[in-house]
């Protein structure tokens, strides 16, 4: 995975909460058995509205995307996490992310940040009043700037993923490195577990 | 102090606890499709990994599979590569997998439970947010994403932030004709689809006791609409006499091994959950949602509610949304409202008990002219049964379209979906905009009020059909 310390990009004001894995990207283009192509599907029912956010021209090479509470509900599709960065997303800013889809970012290595409502609010209104706007986003420090100075806040991220985006860390290079626990553990599991196949 | 049902199960599997780092769970049972499992495997490629624990792992087909003609080649190309790159990452990493047309083949949070599989106090995982379904045994079952399903496969582990706790306590009994989809749907109502975020909630309390398995697995199954981290209930007798005898649950000496730690699989009485809910069953009817997301839910019995009756802003305006994208008018009856397609099925209501049920509603009616109904078993061995039992005869003879096992119209991946704006009532867990195909409506029901809704062409409960002459 690649590190991350900071990034500079077009924000994208997403004025809608409960953004669920089926709005990001509907079932019908998960049939990929790729990484990459998901870029098709972002948004794609809301993407044939001429009015939809990244039709607009100022916004449509956004890579910071600023979503109302509640992203990425629903589905466990990583694909949603796959389509935002095909796209040219890097990172996403919420107050509130579902479960699955902010693990699902760290893992694959797209920043969601968590920020407080009324400075989401804050950031929706500067980009509507200057389309094109960009965004700082450090995850040294943990903080969100515009060029001006008009926003300038801080955002939550847990410490591990921090440290491991950071790094640019597999997180399975790091598991493995604790194989002797694993087969500890698997020595002392009680014989009655069930097993799938049978020796 | 004690601990809850949930801390003694995530306790009973961690691997290494380390402060500052997320615990290192060990993982029972991992549970694969082949939707999102496809590049988990070409990770392992890539990086010359194996499978650690080929017998702990077990594959099926469920999500992008036809319920009809499966006994054919897979007429779309891209679907067909993608089962088909499930059997080739099977057979090359020695995973057990129940294709298409295997009699264990189904949706794979009903697989696992009918093969006996699923058990009290394991730690479950697929690459599916609907894996809560298992907690009804009084395990921790939750969904992953793929980077988490690669490293399940790599290391039979996952790395977890310990969730908090909290109980959902339901008093007293449920009322006659009222099931444990409509208590689910009621609390989500309550909660909002973000209530349960950051939780592992324990269910219990009278109503919960005196639910089915089956009915169990409902409740669990919907844990992620409300941001559930998993949703588990303690194993009792009922959970006992349903693992028993099935084909992978323990035999003799290891029978009795197993049920003696499953009863110390209760939340100790001086255990401290962080968020208590207490909910009356006697206050849940059957309920329905009327927008596009199953926190937007009303009784069946009031009206599509109007923007006016939120306080909050965002509320709304999403309401507003909702109503356009429903093609809704704020203050019609919800028993008023027109449906053209009818689904019993899903890992939420396609099990046996779920078949029995609308074939008893249906038996002696007939669907009314301009409804399609689907009856899609959640497995094979469901279809099977409900065949024994004669219930097909009874869908057929009602005119409804019985079918093959899969999770079909809930996610309309494969081609039994809903037009644009279509409307439907489904048995299914999820109504966003377009999850039953591109500009669908769905509400989400029970399975008597989706049979009834079928029998009547609009919302109903079958307290409003006129008694069938058999």
């Amino acid at each position: 995975m690649e590190k991350f310390t900071t990034h500079t990009g077009v924000g994208v004001p997403l004025r809608r909460g409960n953004v669920d894995t089926d709005q990001i990207i509907p079932a019908v283009y998960l049939k990929r058995v790729t990484r990459t192509g998901f870029e098709d599907g972002l948004f794609a029912a809301w993407r044939n509205d001429p009015d939809f956010v990244l039709n607009n021209a100022a916004y449509s090479s956004g890579s910071v995307l600023v979503a109302g509470p509640d992203f990425g509900t629903g589905s466990s599709r990583e694909h949603a996490v796959w389509a935002l960065q095909n796209y040219g997303f890097k990172v996403v800013l919420s107050s509130r992310f579902a479960d699955i889809f902010r693990g699902n970012s760290g893992k694959a290595g797209l920043v969601a940040g968590q920020i407080d409502e009324k400075v989401v609010e804050r950031l929706w209104v500067y980009l509507e009043d200057n389309p094109g706007g960009q965004i700082t986003v450090d995850l040294e420090s943990k903080t969100v700037t515009t060029p001006g100075g008009e926003v300038e806040d801080s955002f939550d991220i847990d410490d591990y993923t921090r440290w491991r985006l950071l790094e640019g860390l597999d997180d399975i290079g790091i598991t493995l490195g604790h194989e002797a626990d694993i087969a500890s553990y698997e020595s002392g599991r009680p014989s009655w577990k069930p097993v799938t196949q049978h020796a | 102090m004690g601990k809850t049902l949930a801390e003694k199960v995530w306790d009973e599997h961690v691997v290494r606890s380390t402060p500052g780092e997320p615990d290192l769970l060990y993982i029972d049972l991992h549970l694969i499709h082949e939707v999102t499992s496809p590049q988990a495997f070409d990770g392992l490629r890539l990086a010359g990994r194996q499978v650690r624990r080929p017998d702990l792992t077990l594959a099926t087909e469920d999500h992008n599979v036809p319920t009809i003609d499966w006994d054919k080649p897979i007429a779309d190309p891209v679907s067909k590569t993608q089962v088909d790159t499930l059997r080739r990452n099977a057979e090359e990493f020695g995973v057990r997998l129940h294709p298409l047309g295997d009699v264990e083949q189904g949706i794979v949070h009903v697989v696992g439970p009918q093969l006996g599989l699923t058990q009290p106090g394991m730690t479950i995982v697929c690459g599916d947010s609907h894996t809560s379904t298992h907690g009804a045994f009084g395990s921790i079952a939750f969904g992953i994403g793929t980077s988490e399903v690669e490293h399940v496969l790599a290391t039979q582990t996952l790395p977890q932030a310990k969730p908090k706790t909290m109980a959902v306590t339901v008093n007293g009994s449920l009322p006659a004709g009222v099931t444990s989809k409509d208590l689910i749907l009621y609390l989500i109502a309550q909660t909002g689809t973000g209530g349960g975020q950051g939780f592992i909630v324990e269910y219990r309390g009278q109503a919960i006791e005196e639910l089915s398995m089956e009915g169990r697995m409902t409740v669990c199954n919907m844990s992620i609409e409300w941001g559930a981290k998993a949703g588990l209930i303690a194993p009792d007798q009922t959970t006992f006499d349903y693992i028993e005898g099935k084909p992978e649950a323990p035999k003799g000496a290891d029978w009795d091994a197993a049920v003696a730690h499953w009863k110390t699989l209760v939340t100790d009485a001086d255990a401290h959950f962080d968020k208590e809910i207490v909910i009356e069953a006697a206050d849940v009817t059957p309920f329905v949602t009327w927008g596009t997301n199953p926190g937007q839910g009303v009784p069946l019995g009031a009206n599509v509610p109007s923007p006016e009756d939120f306080e909050e802003a965002t509320d709304k305006v999403a309401t507003e949304k909702a109503l356009e994208y429903m093609g809704l008018q704020a203050g019609t009856p919800m028993r008023e409202i027109k449906v053209d397609t009818v689904f019993v099925g899903s890992c939420t209501n396609g099990r046996i008990e779920d078949l029995r049920l609308a074939a008893e509603i249906i038996k002696g009616h007939k669907v009314a002219d301009g409804t399609r109904f689907l009856v899609v078993p959640g497995s094979v061995r469901v279809r099977n049964q409900a065949i024994e039992e004669g219930l097909d005869k009874v869908f057929v003879e009602a005119g409804a379209e019985w079918r093959g096992a899969g999770c079909s119209m809930c996610l309309g991946m494969n081609p039994d979906t809903l037009a644009p704006q279509e409307r439907s009532a489904s048995t299914s867990n999820r109504n966003f905009e377009g999850r039953q195909g591109k500009g669908g409506r769905t509400h989400l029901v029970s399975v008597p009020v989706a049979t009834a809704t079928a029998v009547r062409g609009t919302l109903s409960s079958p307290a409003d059909l006129v008694p069938a002459t058999v």
